[in-house]
C-alpha cells in the first residue's frame, strides 16, 4: 500500500493530528504563532460535524474546553506563551478536576510580549508550574512537523487515559516549517476514546484515589449525575477538609502520572553508545544538535544525544543512567536555562554544561559544535 | 409542563447539606426558586447542568442532583458554553454572584449576551462579596460601605439589567429574594426563552453589607427589598429622582428575533458537513 504523504506545516500537522485523534472540539483565542491551529481546525471541525469556537480570551477558551470534555468531547485547544499564562488558571483546573484535554503552546520568546514572531523555548518551566499548587501534568517536546502530528494523536491518548492535561510544546520554528509528513492511517494507530464507566450511575464516583487505577470520566448528560469542583475533594468529587482526604487528594494528582511513567515516557537516543560527551537536547534545538554531533565525530569528538520527547515527566531515571557513564554533559536550549536544571538535579557525578542563546534565532549546528569542542576541551 | 407532584428531596442532595450560608442568607430561597422552577419546566435531572463561578452564591451546584461544575472565579459561562456547544440538547443554568458575574467574569458576562447561546444566568445580586468578607463588588450602591470602602462608594454601580440587554441578552429581568412567587415565574419564563437569559436576583447579605449600611438583620434588608423594589410598569410613571436608590423589578426585556447562536452553528454545520 502506498504511503499517504504531505508536504505540511507544523501547525498544520498538530490540526491534522487533532482530527486522526478523534477531536470533537476546539476554543482557542488569536495569537501569534499558533493562530494557524485555529484556521486550520476553524475549516476541518465544522465539516466533520464537529465545535470550533473563537472565545472572548484565552481563559475563556480553556474553560469551555473543558466544559466541552467534561460532556464527554475530546477538547483541544491552542496558544503561545503569554496565552499560556493566562490559561494556568484552567490548567490547575483541568488538574485538580481531572479534566482530559489538550493544549498546544507554540513557544515564543518571552517574557511578556517578548518576540510574538520569534521562536525560544522558555516555557518548560511554565508547562510544569505554571499554576499554582502542586499537581503532575503531562508535556511533550516534538522536533519536527511528522512528529507533531503523532505527538498531538498522543497527547490525546494520554489526556484519555490519566485524565489530565496534556501540554503540546512546539515553538515557532516547528510550527511554521514544511516537512514531509506520513498520514497515518486508521488501523496502524491507537485511538483511546472517551468511555462511559463500567459501573452503573448510582454505583459511579467521579475519582479513584485508593485503587491505582484512573477512573473514566462519564460524559455528563449521559445519566451519572456527578460534581465537579476546583475544591480539594474526595472520591464522591463534593469537597472535604478532612485532612486523609486532602492528602489523598494531592497525593493521587502526581502518583497518577509519576507511577505511570514507563507508560508516558517517551525519547530518543542517538549515538551514545560510545559517547564521550552527552547532549540533552529536545524540540527544535535537537535538530541543529544532531548536526552538531556529525561535526564533531567527523573531527573525532564522540557525542551523543538524549533527546526527551515526553520532558515532563522528566526522563529522571534515563538522565541519572547516563551520567553514570558519560561524565560530560551539554545542554543547549532556546532559554536562559530551563531544562539543564532538571539534568542538574537528576545526574550523578557529571559536568553540566549549557549552551543558552535567546535572540530569536535558532540555536545553529555551528553554535552547537563550537561549544562541543570547548566542552570536550575541559 | 410537568403534572407530577413537587418535592424538594427529590432534587436536593441531602447528604452535602447543610449549606455554607449564614442563617438568614436569601440564597436559600433562590435556590428553593430555582427547583420549583426546573420542575415546572419539566426538565429531567439528566439533562439539567448547572455551572457557577466563585463565590457564596456558586457552591448552590454543590447542593442539587444535576450535572453540576463548581469552577473558577467568574469563567463559569466559559464552562457553560463549552458543554452547551458540545451538547446543545442539555439544559444549561449559570449560578453566578455579582463580584463573579460582572467584575472577573464581566468579559464572558457580555459576550455570552453577544452570542446569544441558549443558556440562563441567574445573578445572585447582593451587592458585596460576602465569602471574602465584605468588600465593595461592581454593583454595590454609591455611598455605600464596605471593608474596603470605609468612607463611602464613589464607584457608579452596574445595572446587571442594563448591561444584559445592551450587550445582547434576549431575556432580562429582575427580581428580589424577597418576591419569592414572583422569582419562580420569572426563572420559569427565563428557563424557556430561547437564548440567552438574565435574572437580576437582589438578595441579601446581611453579615457583609447590610451590617455596615444600617441594615444588619435579615428583616432589615428583606424589608429593603420590599420598599426599594419598583415595578416595571410603576417605573415608567415615575421621576428620576423618584426612582433614586431604588430597581426595578419585572421582565424589563424580551426579544425572540434574534438568531440563537447553538442552533445557528448546527444549522450552518448542516450545510458544509461532508456526507
Amino acid at each position: 500500500m502506498s504511503k499517504d504523504i504531505k508536504l505540511m506545516q507544523g501547525n498544520e500537522a498538530i490540526a491534522e493530528g487533532a482530527v486522526i485523534a478523534g477531536c470533537d472540539f476546539f476554543a482557542g483565542y488569536p495569537i501569534t504563532p499558533s493562530s494557524e491551529v485555529a484556521e486550520i481546525l476553524s475549516n476541518k471541525l465544522p465539516k466533520l460535524g464537529k465545535v470550533f469556537l473563537q472565545m472572548e480570551d484565552e481563559i475563556a477558551a480553556l474553560g469551555a474546553v473543558l466544559g466541552a470534555a467534561l460532556g464527554g468531547a475530546k477538547a483541544i485547544t491552542a496558544s503561545s506563551g503569554p496565552g499560556i499564562s493566562l490559561k494556568q488558571e484552567h490548567i490547575g483546573y483541568a488538574s485538580m478536576c481531572e479534566i482530559p484535554c489538550v493544549i498546544i503552546n507554540v513557544m515564543r520568546g518571552g517574557p511578556s510580549t517578548g518576540l510574538p514572531t520569534l521562536p525560544a523555548q522558555s516555557d518548560i518551566m511554565q508547562a510544569r508550574w505554571g499554576t499554582h499548587g502542586d499537581h503532575a501534568i503531562i508535556a511533550i517536546t516534538p522536533s519536527g512537523v511528522n512528529e507533531s502530528l503523532y505527538e498531538t494523536i498522543r497527547a490525546f491518548n494520554l489526556a484519555v487515559k490519566y485524565r489530565t492535561p496534556v501540554m503540546l510544546l512546539t515553538d515557532e520554528i516547528i510550527g511554521h516549517m514544511r516537512e514531509k509528513v506520513v498520514i497515518p492511517s486508521k488501523d496502524e494507530l491507537e485511538i483511546i476514546d472517551v468511555k462511559l464507566p463500567d459501573v452503573p450511575a448510582e454505583k459511579y464516583n467521579p475519582y479513584n484515589f485508593t485503587s491505582g487505577k484512573v477512573t473514566p470520566l462519564a460524559p455528563m448528560g449521559e445519566g451519572y449525575r456527578y460534581h465537579v469542583t476546583g475544591l480539594i475533594h474526595g472520591e464522591t468529587g463534593f469537597p472535604s477538609q478532612k485532612i486523609d482526604v486532602i492528602q489523598n487528594a494531592e497525593n493521587w494528582l502526581i502518583d497518577k502520572i509519576y507511577k505511570n511513567i514507563k507508560d508516558i515516557e517517551k525519547f530518543e537516543e542517538f549515538m551514545l553508545e560510545d559517547a564521550e560527551i552527552l547532549i540533552v537536547a529536545y524540540g527544535s534545538t535537537s535538530r541543529s544538535a544532531r548536526q552538531a554531533i556529525m561535526m564533531a565525530r567527523a573531527a573525532g569528538i564522540k557525542v551523543g544525544m538524549f533527546r526527551p520527547i515526553t520532558i515532563w515527566p522528566f526522563p529522571e531515571e534515563q538522565i541519572l543512567n547516563l551520567s553514570k557513564k558519560i561524565k560530560k554533559i551539554l545542554v543547549p536550549e532556546m532559554n536562559m536555562g530551563q531544562v539543564i536544571l532538571e539534568v542538574q538535579r537528576n545526574s550523578c557525578g557529571a559536568k553540566v554544561y549549557g549552551l543558552n542563546i535567546v535572540n530569536g534565532e535558532p540555536i545553529t549546528p555551528d553554535q552547537i559544535f563550537s561549544k562541543i569542542k570547548d566542552v570536550s576541551q575541559l | 409542563m410537568i403534572k407530577t407532584k413537587f418535592d424538594y428531596d427529590y432534587y436536593l442532595r441531602k447528604n452535602t447539606l447543610p449549606h455554607i450560608w449564614c442563617p438568614g442568607c436569601g440564597d436559600g430561597i433562590i435556590l428553593k426558586a430555582l427547583l420549583r422552577a426546573i420542575h415546572k419546566c419539566g426538565y429531567s435531572k439528566d439533562e439539567v447542568v448547572i455551572t457557577s463561578g466563585i463565590g457564596c452564591a456558586s457552591r448552590l451546584p454543590g447542593y442539587v442532583d444535576f450535572n453540576t461544575i463548581h469552577t473558577t472565579h467568574g469563567r463559569a459561562l466559559t464552562f457553560a458554553i463549552g458543554i452547551k456547544m458540545y451538547k446543545p440538547r442539555l439544559k444549561v443554568i449559570t449560578i453566578s454572584g455579582d463580584g463573579d458575574a460582572l467584575a472577573i467574569g464581566g468579559n464572558h458576562f457580555i459576550h455570552a449576551a453577544r452570542r446569544n447561546i441558549d443558556m440562563t444566568l441567574i445573578v445572585f445580586n447582593n451587592y458585596t462579596y460576602g465569602m471574602t468578607g465584605g468588600q465593595y463588588s461592581p454593583t454595590q450602591p454609591l455611598d455605600s460601605y464596605s471593608t474596603t470602602t470605609p468612607f463611602g462608594n464613589i464607584e457608579s454601580p452596574f445595572d446587571v439589567c442594563n448591561l444584559a440587554q445592551a450587550a445582547g441578552a434576549t431575556w432580562v429581568g429582575r427580581s428580589t429574594s424577597y418576591h419569592a412567587v414572583q422569582l419562580e415565574k420569572f426563572m420559569v419564563n427565563a428557563l424557556s426563552h430561547t437564548g440567552f437569559s438574565v435574572l437580576d436576583v437582589i438578595t441579601n447579605c446581611h453579615i457583609s453589607y447590610g451590617r455596615r449600611n444600617k441594615m444588619k438583620s435579615p428583616v432589615d434588608m428583606v424589608k429593603y427589598q420590599k420598599e426599594k423594589a419598583v415595578p416595571a410598569r410603576s417605573a415608567e410613571n415615575m421621576s428620576n429622582e423618584e426612582l433614586m436608590g431604588r430597581f426595578k423589578t419585572g421582565i424589563l426585556f424580551e426579544k425572540t428575533d434574534k438568531p440563537e447562536f447553538s442552533s445557528e452553528y448546527y444549522k450552518k454545520l448542516e450545510s458544509i458537513k461532508i456526507k
